[in-house]
């Protein structure tokens, strides 16, 4: 496409012909919402107040499986400030968020599948009559059996929880060879067979979902909404309320933190939506701790299953994983986060052959979904720990290891990935060297231990969730005679500085300062799409995109203002808010002149531009999950102290060096690495979403351990260790001025660090997350008594696997297609993108 | 959000408004003092009291008189007040520990003391939403007829959850109830039940006003709290210790309490008379501990898993006694201030 | 459940010093001081991730020192000084723990920040020179979820040595 050859040397040039030095790019500075941030003034969903709004409540099910047989809501509907009761009959159309898993409904018509489940709305005066009417609405219920876990799912084919999915109560299978992987254990020195098990947990934004919709004086909806993808709310909408998308506006409100948890589009927003529309008035909802842990589409718990075969020197010579994946009660991104469970093994190690099968089970539980890092940290857990492993077995420092076996940059991997820059082997070598890691591993004291891992993530998702050859992000500019200049996005800022980005991107070019920019983003209305703030895409794509506008604009001017001053377009620099001839600097005119002389000369000057990832080579079924234009990568060390008698662990610091290309703002870059870093020691240590299934004999219920912010353990400020951080900066030639995603990749490592670290303090491996000083307890028990020390999971069970597809490696003379796929044409590569979440369903929703 | 049902509210100016306000309505109305404790339960239902009657208002209810006789506290005095106070060490110093550990800053300026001795049981059954608990068919706390955490148990098995007492406990404080009949001191130790629904022995129109104390002179002490993170956490074991000994140091008096390990702090007489006579070598330590462990019986209604809290306890009483030992035992830094 | 009407007419009054004015409010009278700011006198600053006192997002300055909001019941609040974030500058200018904490990176999704913020203020006017360890625990009764804290350590820090560069240049 067009704008992907423009955008090839993009950056390099814009570096030139500003001048080596940037004057924005690479700086920390304030963040462009910093004084709305400081001063209360940011406006969230639920800061909005219009007149006339009513306040919506939801009743949900107690039960986790059960038919609705009858609601009555007219005692309800009696009650004195109650203006509306909706129930499943008012919005009966199933919307999802990816296309062949439409499986929601706003409120359930005859089936709810887990205690959260909404069934019915009341919309009141006030929020506390709304509360109070949920009691006065009757459901008869018929109770079906609950399923707790996947193993369940696998044993009991009904009642189905769904009518779609492979068979039974499993969502989705998927099983792909890369290169034939028996061969690659018979070339093996040594197989190591190792189970994991990576336990839920949920995003825990402290900002609660919250949403207002109303009618336009005109007729139009309206919904404000802490989303973290306007666009696919809006699709969702127009589905649901059976309504031109055209007639919708999605305004996404800053979000309070989203960690992937505000990405689905949700039952509220759309039950808001329809209240509004139906009662021709404001109507907000604000939901609570408890029905946010309803909401969840969180971390996936994901048992696991690695063999994988080394020769001496730690070259690995083939992989095959396994997962059972617990996927909760709905489809959610559940099709991606299968595949995303198998994805990204290839990217950090040479991998040469590879088999990954992936099963999702759905249980009676809150569905999960995208948790930063979406799907590929369990399996990352997984790997780092085993290699840890393997290096013990082997007696190479695992860091060593590691180094010998890091993927190159610009490798195809066996999966067909097409790597940009990777700078892990750097990555290791800095916090090898910060943490004086030769000196301390294996050497501390009995109780005190280091532990090293590794990582990659995608920067942006490199195919759409809905098949079309549009851009993945759009971005348009408005200037004034005043020299403003005005940033129409759809990308939305939750709190990572997606704003500040197309600021940044912006005012370099054109030699302003980010405060000369206004923005406008989040809102359907004002701005081309942009699909989201999800798989860390925002600044590579909406950059990208801002880039290209701003390249666009600058060209214009550039033309004007040489004609002007008569001084040939390359001479010009755009700094300090003039446009100048760089031979003679004081021969230029202000940037508000140089504006209006574009204008002169070409009218009113407004630029777009756009951004579509490159074409993936991975064209077998499933090949549209885990490409990305390129991928960052993270190494850390952990440092813990571990008592040997109780089992407590302490965290006294962490170092971490993270491959980000560039740093556009460095303060923000840092407060991504820190703020994964401590979420991924929340991981480590204490989350978890956790429920309880009461004894069979009593009860059918299966609830939410304890849905709160208290019992969910986040850190807080005392328990959070110090944190050494290091920005590896080599510029990818596919960001914008280089840079690579920063918000989701340095999570990665923690947890098997932490784990790795465990092992080098006691000597007892915790094959499980979180790691709890009650699983350290049980596993230096077992040391004491002679037995493996480690606590984990000791059995996989036997899922009916399909065949796999087989896909010969680029190094097998693969071309990146499957040679078994029997549905399978050679698909022409404009057609590829239709492959992805399609694949054995044949059904799409487009 | 979550909102508070409809309420009466009374702020009496003094305690004899109060208790005829408490003697006219009856159990309907509660007292509300810091709010902490009372007002999230009201909000998720647990308690739905028709009138609010405030305690911030009546007179004398938040002094510190400290003699060499002894000592009372005021029921209203805030938890961070407690803490902070320089005069709280040595023998209160259990206290200070202890007042200053409860949940965050933010809920020490607000909670009193007061309010943490008659702190209502916990239990991952109870402290839920009306919602959630509909979705267990409530419990025997409330509502229900099941207790889940040990469903053939008669009796509710909440978990006291007060940090102040086991330390008060160890302490040797009284408190004083006040009715419009008439008023009554009762030990602490005799305050509470081994029952997680009738809990404590006030009686719904008895106020507790005030913290009574003999004098401390001569007595060391210490508090230690078990939870997950250094801030915000109830307890999940607690462990108060004070110690008495002669100018030879060989202890004269002690008091072992265990916390959050039944619904009721519990007084560890059998390691306390142990001590007795004996000075705190590691070998002492190491048998008062296992006999303070031994009644320590927790169930699975807290964070952490019961048989975890149960192990652990032994080495907590250790971490204990070494302090008042003088050893430097209690942990700083990052995520350590829950260590064991 | 439903033991009490629940239409609730705004029939408290109640008159307190709300940063620095003297404001008259009149609101239902089961509401909190969190929903009273809110709702009824617009000060949406001051935000709320539990309602429960468990997250600290709702933390007010009363009296001088921080609390929950969401746990101080509205008609507690009479004749009584309230800060919140909106009341932090001065003449329209930042306070330095606002300037801080926006040049440092310690607001990310900001949504936390009006809470530590005041909460940080009231610590500051206390202890003037803090170690970053009575810094942690002075903060600990809000959850960060996106920063990991050191970011507004720093920033608390920073904000530490202009406020006492200003004392000086004062005196």
């Amino acid at each position: 496409m067009a704008n992907q050859q423009d955008h090839k040397n993009a950056p390099m040039a814009t570096e030139q012909t500003n001048g080596s030095e940037f004057r924005v790019i690479g700086k920390s500075r304030r963040r462009v919402d910093a004084r709305a941030k400081v001063t209360g003034q940011t406006r969230y969903a639920d800061d909005i107040f219009l007149p006339r709004m009513a306040y919506c409540k939801l009743l949900r099910s107690p039960h986790p499986h059960a038919r609705i047989l009858k609601v009555d809501t007219s005692r309800a509907e009696a009650h004195p400030g109650v203006y509306l009761v909706l129930t499943g009959k008012d919005v009966p159309i199933e919307y999802g968020i990816i296309p062949v898993s439409q499986d929601e409904q706003a409120l359930c018509v005859d089936h709810v599948r887990h205690v959260g489940d909404p069934v019915a709305a009341v919309v009141a005066r006030e929020e506390l009559t709304a509360t109070e009417a949920l009691d006065l609405i009757d459901v008869e219920y018929e109770i079906l059996t609950t399923i707790s876990d996947p193993e369940e799912a696998l044993a009991i084919p009904a009642p189905r929880i769904h009518e779609y999915g492979e068979e039974g109560n499993i969502h989705k299978r998927v099983a792909l060879e890369f290169g034939s992987v028996d061969e690659g254990f018979a070339e093996a020195d040594k197989i190591f067979e190792d189970t994991f098990f990576y336990q839920g947990n949920t995003h825990l934004p402290i900002e609660q979902h919250a949403a207002v919709a109303t009618k336009d004086p005109d007729g139009k909806l309206t919904i404000w909404s802490s989303t973290q993808t306007p666009h696919y709310l809006h699709r969702a909408l127009a589905k649901v309320l059976d309504m031109p998308a055209a007639h919708i506006r999605v305004i996404a409100t800053p979000n309070g933190g989203g960690f992937g948890g505000k990405s689905d589009p949700f039952n509220h927003e759309i039950v808001v939506a329809k209240a509004a529309l139906r009662l021709d008035r404001p109507v907000k909802i604000s939901l609570t701790r408890e029905e946010v842990f309803y909401c969840h589409r969180g971390r996936h718990p994901v048992l696991m299953k690695f063999k994988t075969g080394v020769k001496k020197d730690g070259t690995i010579t083939a992989m095959d994983l396994q997962t059972l994946i617990d996927g909760g009660a709905y489809g959610s991104y559940g099709v991606a986060s299968t595949f995303y469970t198998g994805a990204l093994q290839t990217t950090t190690y040479h991998l040469p052959r590879y088999r990954f099968r992936g099963c999702r089970a759905f249980t009676n539980k809150p569905p999960c979904g995208p948790k930063r890092g979406h799907g590929t940290v369990q399996p990352r857990f997984g790997q780092e720990v085993q290699l840890d492993k393997i290096a013990e077995k082997l007696a190479i420092d695992p860091a060593e290891m590691r180094l010998r076996i890091v993927e190159s940059s610009n490798a195809v991997t066996a999966n067909f990935f097409q790597l940009s820059t990777v700078n892990l082997g750097e990555c290791i070598r800095r916090v090898v060297k910060a943490s004086s890691w030769n000196d301390r591993f294996r050497k501390l004291p009995e109780g005190r231990g280091v532990g090293l891992a590794c990582s990659a993530y995608l920067t942006g998702a490199g195919l759409p969730i809905y098949w079309n050859k549009m851009p993945h992000s759009g971005v348009q500019l408005k200037f004034d005679r005043g020299g403003g200049v005005t940033i129409f996005c759809g990308a939305t800022d939750i709190g990572q500085g997606s704003d500040d980005v197309l600021a940044s991107i912006v005012a370099e070019v054109l030699g302003l300062e980010t405060f000369d920019i206004r923005l406008y983003t989040g809102d359907t209305d004002l701005g081309p799409v942009d699909l989201g703030s999800y798989s860390s895409r925002v600044t590579i794509m909406a950059g990208n995109a801002a880039l290209q506008a701003v390249e666009r604009a600058r060209a214009l001017i550039a033309e004007a203002v040489s004609e002007k001053l008569d001084v040939p377009q390359e001479r010009l620099r755009f700094a300090d808010k003039r446009v100048f001839d760089f031979a003679a600097p004081e021969k230029g005119v202000t940037f508000a002149e140089a504006v209006c002389l574009a204008e002169g000369r070409f009218g009113t000057i407004g630029t777009v531009g756009s951004y579509t990832p490159p074409k993936s080579p991975a064209l077998y079924k499933g090949g549209g999950v885990g490409p990305s234009p390129t991928y960052s990568y993270s190494a850390a060390v952990v440092e813990v102290e571990v008592n040997p008698v109780t089992g407590w662990v302490s965290v006294p610091k962490i170092w971490i060096a993270h491959d980000i290309g560039r740093a556009l703002n460095p303060a923000l870059v840092r407060g991504q690495v820190e703020g994964s870093v401590y979420m991924g020691l929340g991981e480590a240590l204490m989350e978890e979403q956790e429920f309880r299934r009461l004894p069979k004999k009593l009860s059918h219920a299966l609830v939410h351990k304890f849905p709160s912010i208290l019992e969910y353990k986040s850190p807080t400020s005392v328990d959070m260790p110090e944190v050494f951080t290091e920005l590896i900066e080599e510029p990818d030639p596919r960001g914008p001025f280089g840079a690579k995603e920063v918000g989701q990749g340095p999570l990665l490592p923690i947890m098997p660090a932490v784990a790795n670290a465990v092992y080098d303090a006691i000597g007892v491996r915790i094959d499980e997350v979180p790691i709890t000083p009650e699983k350290i307890m049980k596993a230096l028990a077992e040391k004491k008594a002679g037995r493996e020390p480690r606590f984990g999971p000791s059995h996989f069970p036997a899922v009916p696997w399909p065949e796999a597809l087989r896909i010969p490696p680029p190094w097998e003379g693969g071309d990146g297609n499957a040679v078994n796929d029997p549905r399978a044409r050679k698909p022409k590569a404009a057609e590829r993108e239709a492959v992805d979440y399609t694949a054995t369903h044949g059904k799409v929703l487009r | 959000m979550m909102r508070l049902p409809l309420f009466e509210f009374r702020a009496p100016r003094t305690l004899q408004e109060a208790v005829r306000i408490l003697d006219g309505e009856g159990s309907r109305t509660m007292p509300l003092a810091g709010g902490t404790d009372l007002l999230p339960n009201m909000k998720r239902r647990q308690q739905v009291p028709k009138v609010l009657m405030s305690l911030r208002h009546v007179e004398n209810l938040n002094h510190v008189r400290l003699g060499r006789a002894g000592s009372s506290l005021g029921a209203c005095l805030t938890l961070d007040e407690i803490a902070r106070d320089p005069r709280f060490h040595n023998g209160f110093t259990a206290l200070a520990q202890a007042a200053g550990q409860v949940a965050t800053p933010h809920i020490r300026n607000l909670a009193t003391l007061g309010g943490n001795l008659c702190l209502d049981t916990r239990c991952n059954y109870y402290d839920q939403s009306y919602e959630w608990r509909k979705a267990i068919n409530f419990c025997l706390k409330k509502d229900g007829k099941t207790c889940w955490v040990a469903p053939g148990s008669p009796k509710c098995v909440a978990v006291s959850s007060t940090d102040t007492a086991p330390a008060l406990m160890a302490l040797g404080a009284r408190v004083r109830l006040v009715s419009r009949s008439g008023e009554r001191e009762v030990a602490l130790t005799d305050l509470y039940n081994n029952d997680g629904l009738n809990y404590i022995q006030r009686r719904p129109d008895e106020i507790l006003s005030e913290v009574l104390l003999d004098s401390l002179d001569g007595w060391k002490s210490t508090y230690w709290k078990l939870r997950r993170r250094g801030s915000f956490d109830f307890p999940v074991l607690s462990v108060a210790a004070a110690i008495r000994c002669s100018n030879g140091g060989a202890i004269e008096a002690a008091r072992v309490v265990i916390g959050s390990a039944a619904s009721r702090p519990l007084v560890a007489s059998d390691a306390a008379n142990f001590l007795v006579g004996r000075s705190l070598t590691d070998e002492t330590i190491a048998q008062t501990a296992s006999l303070a462990a031994r009644i320590a019986k927790p169930l699975d209604n807290t964070d952490f898993d019961m048989s975890w809290r149960k192990k652990v306890t032994a080495e907590f009483v250790t971490n204990a006694l070494r302090e008042l030992r003088g050893d430097d035992v209690r942990p700083v830094g990052p995520h350590r201030s829950s260590t064991i | 459940m439903i033991t009490l009407p629940t239409e609730s007419q705004k029939t408290a009054h109640i008159r307190l010093n709300l940063n620095g004015e003297q404001t008259d409010v009149s609101f239902a009278p089961y509401k909190t001081l969190l929903e009273i700011l809110r709702e009824d006198l617009g000060h949406t600053g001051t935000k709320h991730g539990c309602e429960l006192g468990e997250c600290g997002a709702c933390a007010v300055l009363l009296e001088g020192k921080p609390v929950v909001s969401c746990l101080v019941l509205g008609v507690e609040c009479d004749g009584k000084s309230v800060l919140t974030v909106e009341g932090m500058g001065t003449d329209g200018a930042l306070h330095p723990l606002q300037e801080a904490f926006a040049d440092l990176g310690a607001a990310q999704c900001g949504y936390c920040t009006p809470a530590i913020l005041v909460t940080a203020k009231a610590f500051l006017d206390e202890h003037p020179q803090p170690s970053r360890e009575q810094i942690r625990e002075a903060l600990s009764g809000s959850l960060c979820r996106c920063t990991g804290y050191l970011q507004i350590f720093e920033a608390v820090e920073e904000a530490m040595v202009k406020i006492a560069e200003r004392r000086k240049t004062a005196a």
